[in-house]
């Protein structure tokens, strides 16, 4: 079970307040691309043994995306971050590479 | 348990259903008045506008005051009596004209409930994943979030005795009373809130 402190309204819930969307930061290929960029942009997924940065939504509460960097060995959540950005932010990627040095996860 | 009529063409203004030893008392209101706003919540003239209708202040993050019902960090929920809602809708349209916002009449929406009774907290942290410990959790505050399997809000309204509103999609609402008056049997209180 994984407590979720959402970035939006603060609650710290939960899972099961909230509904996974899947891998985040995804670039979409085109317009213009080859069908095989397309198709990766459509189709290829991540599935880490380790850090995973992922969409999430607080579908039981306030109801807004958000972004979330965890492990998906140990579960360990290094950060939440507001679902508007490209990247994730610099003090969740010191806390992943701390992690990494002390061996916590890949 | 009492037998509760939900349907659509004969709807029941008020059920109670009185769940014995436990002291604990759940009413149901079918109808009530409720605008959905969707604005910027920081917004002086939103502030204003709510002021004006409802006569309440703008609640905090996860509050609730008498009539005005924080739903996120966009959406309010306003309560009044039932038919009123057009009306409200109409008068916050008017007084945010120009202002990026939704003002909605949602009173068929959802169904209200009130449960009453020491034991209030115990039945609602049977379902919901939310720290109802009293020091966590008293008059005024709200949240939105599961019961059982449903999507829910509550908030304390009241203490000593504890009463606890809630609401819920209104094709939900047989569910949840039945849930409610589930979990609120004699002698399946943990004891412990």
């Amino acid at each position: 079970m994984l407590l979720i402190d959402c970035p939006c309204c603060g609650v710290s819930g939960e899972e099961t307040e909230f509904a996974a969307g899947g891998e985040a930061h995804i670039v979409r290929a085109g317009p213009g691309s080859s069908d095989a960029d397309f198709a990766s942009y459509l189709f290829d997924r991540k599935n880490p043994r380790g850090v995973h940065f992922e969409r999430w939504r607080h579908a039981f509460g306030c109801g807004k995306w958000f972004h979330m960097v965890r492990s998906t060995q140990t579960l360990e959540v290094f950060g939440v971050y507001k679902a508007d950005v490209t990247s994730p932010p610099q003090d969740i990627l010191d806390r992943v590479e701390a992690a990494r040095a002390e061996g916590r996860v890949k | 348990m009492s037998e509760l009529d939900l349907s659509l063409a004969r709807p029941i203004l008020e059920g109670v259903s009185d769940t014995g030893a436990n002291g604990l008392k759940l009413f149901v209101q079918l109808l009530r008045g409720m605008v959905t706003l969707r604005a910027d919540l920081s917004s002086p003239s939103v502030a204003a506008a709510v002021k004006d209708v409802t006569g309440s202040d703008m609640p905090d993050v996860r509050k609730a005051t008498e009539n005005v019902l924080w739903m996120s960090t966009d959406e309010l929920l306003l309560l009044m009596p039932y038919g009123e809602g057009g009306a409200v809708a109409a008068k916050l349209g008017e007084a945010l004209a120009g202002e990026h916002h939704l003002a909605v009449d949602v009173s068929d929406a959802r169904s209200l409930f009130k449960l009453e009774g020491g034991a209030a907290r115990e039945v609602l942290a049977k379902g919901a994943p939310v720290d109802l410990a009293r020091d966590k959790f008293a008059v005024g505050d709200l949240r939105r979030t599961r019961i059982s399997h449903i999507a829910a809000a509550f908030w304390q309204s009241g203490a000593e005795p504890d009463v606890f509103e809630i609401i819920c999609f209104r094709s939900y609402a047989n569910y949840l009373w039945e849930w409610l008056e589930e979990s609120s049997r004699e002698g399946s209180m943990p004891g412990i809130l």
